[in-house]
């Protein structure tokens, strides 16, 4: 423990940038499968709230399977079954990346499906009743009066979901992906220092998250008192 | 009657509602109830809680599908369209286009809390009519004056009180320049002292020649200010006639009780 700064004062240079490089993938993979999981999460969140039965079906179990999945199955089945099922088709543009991002999207799209969805719900009823009798139509008094309302109400739980896909997207050195994991333990054996390459990288999460952590707070703050 | 509707014509009452049935499951909440308003007419409807009165009033505008019976207003029928000898029930879209003439004011407000008094007041308007924002907010703006607002216009509901609030609600109605208004016990949720402002506005609007139904507790002011009264109870009408004759000369007993245990209160 005692040789630590010896240890970084001899390496960081060139350890650093590299770490920094995974890193980039990282927040790449984080970025995007966060985008992916909101939009699969608001479709599917509308798609349980529906009136059809069969499309109110398909979303539950849509749902239950994301979320009853580990990520890692999820990550497996998603970039190592399609190609298998239909080898005959062209697959060179599914990289790990695509694969890393539809992955923790579709996982992350049946979390924030029901996230969605209490908040869709958490209005009482008479805010879409006063907007239908104003001559809205349900997907107006969506757009209009319920999804503003719902979304200062899911704001802290899908702040809470970024930081912790932040941090997931770790598992994806399990297909692959040159992220920051995956960086650290080639350098880590590489160069027999585990602890002293863990605990850098341990850093480089926390300076990722933590200011993602400030600007959710922050974003709670701006929305409430704009109430 | 076809959908175009000869409505206008002279004589012919604004809404007219024709043996409207309503059941929850087994629950008959309404046992065919058959109503007509004029043009410019005020109506109050009284009864006991249960009667089926805020049932009717949400009928009319189809918060509720009726389980029976059609709705007119200026001939036009409400909510089901007529194709052959049967009718059939209107998609989202037109009855959405049929609600914008049919002002609802909610016992509990329901205004929007994300949006300031002018924006509760202008977001239909520019959503539904297709304002411009200029047009939605001039307009906005005299609503707001109408209910004696202005100066609460940038204010957000929570910092409203409740009669303040029902009064942007109204305001909000008005925008939307209804033919007809619904009030649902629009002042049963205010503390004692924030009633008469909100009955003073529904006061001014009926003076200003508004056509209202108005489900009430308020007896002294459904006698004051409507044409008609109509005692409802067990989800039928048991007595109608001018205000002054139900409400002091009732011919119905049941109305008689009614009336003398709103006064006991």
């Amino acid at each position: 423990m005692l040789e630590l700064p010896q240890i970084y004062a001899e390496n960081i240079h060139r350890w650093l940038p590299e770490l920094l490089y995974y890193s980039l993938m990282t927040l790449k993979i984080g970025f995007f499968s966060f985008i992916v999981a909101v939009v699969f999460g608001i479709l599917v969140a509308l798609c349980r709230v529906s009136k059809n039965r069969l499309v109110r079906t398909l979303a539950i179990w849509f749902i239950e399977i994301g979320r009853g999945l580990p990520i890692v199955v999820i990550l497996y089945i998603i970039y190592f079954v399609p190609p298998q099922l239909f080898p005959g088709l062209n697959w060179t543009w599914f990289s790990d990346f695509t694969g890393a991002v539809l992955g923790l999207g579709i996982h992350g799209g049946a979390i924030l499906a029901e996230v969605f969805r209490s908040g869709i719900e958490a209005l009482h009823k008479g805010q879409r009743e006063a907007a239908m009798s104003l001559g809205m139509t349900p997907a107006k008094s969506m757009v209009y009066i319920i999804l503003p309302q719902a979304t200062r109400i899911v704001l802290p739980p899908v702040g809470n979901y970024a930081i912790g896909l932040l941090k997931d997207t770790s598992l994806c050195t399990l297909i692959g992906v040159n992220e920051i994991m995956n960086g650290a333990k080639s350098i880590a054996f590489s160069d027999y220092q585990p602890m002293a390459v863990f605990i850098l990288v341990a850093g480089i999460y926390f300076a990722m998250s933590y200011p993602l952590s400030l600007l959710v707070r922050a974003l709670e703050r701006r929305l409430s008192t704009a109430q | 009657m076809s959908k175009a509707g000869d409505g206008a014509a002279a004589g012919q009452p604004l809404l007219r509602i024709e043996d409207l049935q309503k059941k929850f499951g087994d629950l008959e909440v309404l046992c065919g109830v058959s109503l007509n308003v004029a043009r410019g007419e005020k109506v109050s409807i009284i009864g006991p809680s249960g009667s089926g009165k805020t049932t009717l009033l949400r009928c009319i505008n189809y918060l509720e599908k009726p389980s029976a019976g059609h709705i007119y207003i200026d001939g036009t029928l409400i909510g089901e369209k007529k194709s052959g000898d049967r009718f059939i029930h209107l998609t989202d879209r037109e009855l959405a286009r049929e609600r914008q003439e049919i002002g609802f004011v909610f016992q509990r407000f329901n205004l929007f809390p994300h949006l300031t008094a002018l924006g509760n007041v202008t977001v239909a308007p520019m959503r539904v009519l297709n304002l411009s924002r200029e047009a939605a907010e001039a307009r906005g703006r005299d609503m707001l004056q109408k209910v004696g607002l202005s100066h609460k216009a940038d204010e957000y509901p929570e910092r409203l009180s409740g009669g303040q609030q029902q009064r942007v609600a109204i305001a909000r109605v008005l925008a939307m320049q209804p033919k007809l208004m619904l009030f649902d016990e629009a002042t049963s949720a205010l503390d004692p002292e924030l009633i008469g402002e909100v009955l003073r506005v529904m006061r001014q609007l009926a003076e200003e020649g508004a056509t209202m139904v108005i489900v009430t507790h308020e007896i002294q002011f459904a006698s004051e200010v409507s044409d008609r009264v109509i005692f409802m109870d067990q989800g039928r009408i048991v007595e109608q006639g001018l205000s002054r004759e139900v409400l002091f000369k009732p011919k119905e007993a049941r109305t008689r009780e009614f009336l003398k245990h709103i006064q006991d209160r």
